[in-house]
């Protein structure tokens, strides 16, 4: 066994982030029964087995034995080669935690090889918070020189020179991106936003991709919760749940952004936490909870959190009773579940709920509405031929629905279906759940007035 | 390693991206589903999508007297498509057409890489189904489950594979394509082929298309549970509902050791003390007819002292279910490796089965849950251990070679479903006799001279036999 199976140095409290060994109990679990064979998207697209869940980890087998070595380019890419959707955990009779496996193995070769340059840059971006935010709103104010504005679809498409540059990234002309927006959804509101009564106290986690490409529905989503009477923290320290480092296996910015965030929202002294992206909200109620496991301070705050997380869906409907909207919305919808959101988060019926309690809109399921659309975070960009084709899937069952709306309860499926909709479908409307819901409440005020 | 020459040719044939050489795409392909099977490295993974690729490839191959491992999903529990000889394992996953269905003669024409499900959602609109339904059905591929005879749930009114392929186009050992049978109903002419080759498990040719037939999906069913008490009374019950005339299209048995684990894992309140449960299910084209065989086996379960619910909705029908679909995954869940035997018995023997599993993992004190198909007297001894415990291995192997030789005592036989493939050879012997595998090694040889295809599958290599 070679070193990039053992610590850190000065690592006291080691998780299988941090030691590679501490997966093979994972791997044992496997029978190599090939149930992940039916759902792994990745699989689906080429049909080879080396993209199944049951070959990489016979891959990984083979490097905690020595036949392999991790820092294979073959070995590395193929564990890479997984859009960490967790299909395959659902559909596994053991219940293999694929998800550690390959967390545990992208930080190994972290460890061993360090993070390539271009994610680097990024990362080291994220790490600080100021440094970021201004990063990502110059990005906004130059998106007019980079992108050309397509109104109708409110989406930037690149222009040539940059989708030249940016073809290989997956970046090519046709690519439809959501506005960067120039006020990000934490510059736009108080830290604490209070209803006429108040009910209850709730935080609200951002998470990256609501603040800065999809405010509206951020502020949808806090305008939902104060129409029911709850008072909505949105602490400004807030910062990126990790989940983007964390799946490239830079543990330490992972650890280092997680526990400002459970400082942060410590302090709001909020009973609830809630998310509107299923990947933050699995972060806080999983993840978080893996990269403290053996930590004398963060675990318990870990712990805390974890169970008081909640997708705003199910905080609306099993937490507390959201009151019906009466505001009609004229629109045929079809939801799309994210996999971190039902797979991760366990949330599936309640989207729905919310969606069916708006007058005026009807619901049409797609024929397999929890299958992967590609997105998967940087996946998108190195994987980009696999992406592409689980999109385009996506998209021609949302059209098959005849639907005008596509809605999803997670930003990044939102982008990819932003894309692979005005590629391959009818330029359907593509929104968070909770901006419909917010769109009942305002029709319902404005026909009052 | 393959001379980079020979590569060449293959990628002449079948294109280059479906050709793979590099190390972890070998390692994707060097297992199966088997547990405690050696894996192998194969020298080279070939992508056929059309039948006269695979001639060419077989070509090749004779050529160079290189084996060749047809396989489709991987999921064959008889470490069957394990390339343990080294050479080309032929996958099937991207020649997966559906070639036709035939709504007025009840047939499909379809390639061997069709996922069994991925054909039954593709009739569902016709109103037929695909019957054979092994564990793995939604992985699983036509051609492998072909050239395994798989079996599944409803084996005992459905039957199995055997029972639905009507034709079939092979590909032999020389190289040539034979095609015989159709969609006839009635076919007499020559030796049943299709017999010959459905569950020959590669190793007399490969199967490149596949015929089957099809039937009107079932309109009605219903749905029983009974909690037996005592073994006897539970197999009394599965013989009381044969002598009632009722064939249930499912009739499951699960042994205590089963149902205390699925409580553990499951929690979904089975009684933990009981020694029996019977899980039937009745299905037709009435709903009368239905109704008055529900009646019947509910009265059999009666006169059996059980406990029985009957499922009213769906969902009810749901709830009776989650413990057989528990069974395996909760017996897996106890330890690290896990081997499902399908040692079979005739149904009037189930008991006296069950009552012998129960004493051979006393005897060698090893964990056993056994479940299965009670209609069919196959039956799935499910053996759990820790396989870096050497001891403990150990006993894991006389306890299976003594259920082996306990089903052949019973008038039984080796396999139901799974195959013999590398994991059950050393037996065949006992079932055969040497006649029986003189006669197994003549027709090998008269259309494999060269063991060129499975070698070593089913049938020992010569040189292993001398
Ligand atoms: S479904 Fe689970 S146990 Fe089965 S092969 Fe996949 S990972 Fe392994
Ligand atoms: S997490 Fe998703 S992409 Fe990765 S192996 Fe599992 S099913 Fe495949």
């Amino acid at each position: 066994m070679s070193g990039e199976m053992t610590l850190n140095a000065g690592c006291t409290a080691p998780t299988y982030h941090d030691d590679l060994r501490l997966v093979q109990g994972e791997l044992d679990k496997c029978m190599k029964c090939g149930n992940c064979m039916a759902v792994c998207p990745v699989y689906s697209v080429n049909k080879d087995e080396m993209a199944v869940t049951r070959s990489k980890i016979a891959v990984a087998e083979a490097v905690m034995k020595g036949d392999l070595s991790m820092d294979d380019p073959e070995v590395s890419d193929m564990i890479f080669n997984c859009l960490v959707c967790k299909s395959c955990m659902t559909n596994c009779p053991t219940k293999v935690s694929y998800d550690r496996i390959a967390l545990g193995f992208r930080a190994a070769l972290v460890r061993k090889n360090g993070l390539p340059w271009l994610k680097k840059m990024i990362f080291t971006g994220l790490k600080n918070p100021k440094f970021f935010d201004v990063a990502m709103k110059a990005g906004a104010s130059m998106q007019g020189i980079a992108f050309k504005g397509d109104r109708k679809m409110k989406a930037i498409s690149p222009r040539s020179p940059f989708a030249m540059v940016g073809g290989s990234f997956g970046f090519d002309a046709g690519r439809k991106m959501p506005e960067l927006t120039v006020t990000p959804l934490r510059d736009r509101v108080s830290e604490v936003v209070r209803p006429a009564e108040v009910k209850v106290k709730a935080a609200f986690f951002t998470g990256d991709s609501l603040n800065y490409f999809y405010p509206d529905a951020g502020m949808d989503l806090i305008e939902v919760l104060t129409e029911n009477g709850v008072e909505v923290h949105v602490p400004k320290a807030q910062n990126c749940c990790g989940i983007p480092v964390l799946v490239h296996g830079d543990i330490e910015t992972a650890r280092t952004l997680a526990q400002n965030n459970l400082d942060t929202f410590e302090a709001t002294g909020c009973d609830y936490l809630i998310t509107g992206c299923g990947s933050c909200g699995g972060a806080w109620q999983h993840d978080y909870v893996d990269l403290f496991a053996n930590d004398p301070v963060y675990k318990a705050k870990a712990e805390h959190w974890s169970k008081r997380t909640y997708d705003v869906s199910t905080f609306l409907t099993k937490v507390i009773q959201f009151r019906q909207p009466k505001g009609q919305v004229d629109a045929v919808v079809t939801y799309h579940d994210s996999c971190h959101l039902k797979k991760t988060m366990k949330v599936a019926a309640e989207p729905r709920e919310v969606i069916r309690s708006i007058p005026g809109v009807t619901l049409k399921e797609m024929a397999a509405p929890d299958t992967c659309c590609g997105s998967g975070g940087s996946y998108v960009v190195s994987h980009y031929d696999t992406s592409a084709s689980l999109g385009k899937n996506k998209a021609q069952d949302i059209n098959q629905t005849g639907a005008d709306t596509v809605s999803t309860g997670c930003p990044a499926c939102m982008m990819q279906l932003l894309d692979n909709v005005s590629r391959h479908g009818k330029e359907q409307k593509v929104t968070h759940y909770i901006s419909l819901l917010a769109e009942s409440y305002r029709k319902e005020k404005a026909a009052v007035h | 390693m393959l001379d980079k020459a020979i590569v060449q040719r293959l990628q002449d044939v079948v294109g280059q991206e479906n050709v793979l050489t590099r190390k972890v795409e070998l390692v994707a392909y060097s297992y199966d589903a088997t547990a405690d099977m050696p894996h192998q490295i194969p020298d080279v993974v070939v992508m056929p999508t059309t039948s006269e690729m695979v001639q060419e490839v077989v070509k090749i191959a004779r050529t160079h007297q290189i084996a060749i491992y047809p396989r489709g999903a991987g999921s064959n529990l008889s470490g069957g498509t394990i390339p343990f000889k080294k050479g080309i394992v032929l996958s099937f996953q991207r020649m997966n057409q559906i070639l036709e269905i035939d709504p007025a003669n009840l047939t499909a024409t379809v390639q061997p890489g069709v996922v069994i499900a991925a054909l039954n959602s593709a009739i569902a609109g016709h109103g037929l189904i695909y019957p054979p339904d092994p564990g793995t059905v939604a992985t699983a591929t036509m051609g492998g489950s072909a050239a395994e005879n798989s079996g599944g749930l409803r084996g005992l009114k459905y039957g199995v594979t055997k029972n639905y392929i009507m034709g079939m186009e092979v590909v032999l050992a020389s190289g040539e394509k034979v095609k015989f049978g159709g969609k006839t109903v009635k076919n007499v002419t020559a030796y049943d082929f299709s017999n010959l080759f459905v569950g020959s498990e590669g190793t007399l040719g490969i199967i490149t298309q596949l015929t089957c037939k099809l039937i009107p999906a079932p309109k009605f069913r219903r749905t029983m549970m009974g909690i037996f008490s005592s073994l006897e009374d539970a197999g009394n019950a599965v013989a009381g509902i044969i002598a009632a005339h009722v064939i249930p299209a499912t009739l499951e048995i699960m042994d205590n050791k089963t149902i205390r684990t699925v409580e553990a894992f499951a929690n979904i309140g089975l009684p933990v003390e009981a020694k029996a449960l019977l899980l039937c299910e009745v299905d037709g084209m009435s709903q009368d007819l239905v109704n008055t065989e529900a009646e019947a086996v509910i009265e059999v379960f009666k006169q059996n002292n059980c406990e029985y619910k009957a499922a009213n909705s769906d969902a009810e029908r749901d709830q009776l279910w989650l413990a057989r679909r528990n069974a395996l995954p909760a017996l897996a869940s106890l330890d690290n490796t896990c081997i499902v035997e399908d040692a079979t018995v005739p149904r009037s023997r189930i008991t006296e089965m069950l009552v012998a599993c129960e004493k051979i993992a006393e005897k060698y004190n090893v964990t056993i849950g056994t479940f299965g198909h009670a209609g069919d007297g196959n039956l799935h001894p499910t053996i759990l251990y820790n396989m870096y415990d050497e001891e403990l291995t150990a006993r894991v192997h006389l306890a299976i070679d003594e259920i082996f030789a306990t089903a052949l005592a019973l008038d039984g036989t080796l396999s139901g479903e799974h195959g013999i493939g590398l994991a059950k050879m050393k037996y065949l012997g006992d079932e055969l006799g040497q006649s029986g595998l003189d006669l197994m090694r003549s027709i090998k040889e008269a259309l494999d001279p060269d063991y060129l295809l499975n070698p070593g599958k089913m049938i020992p290599l010569p040189e292993a036999v001398a």
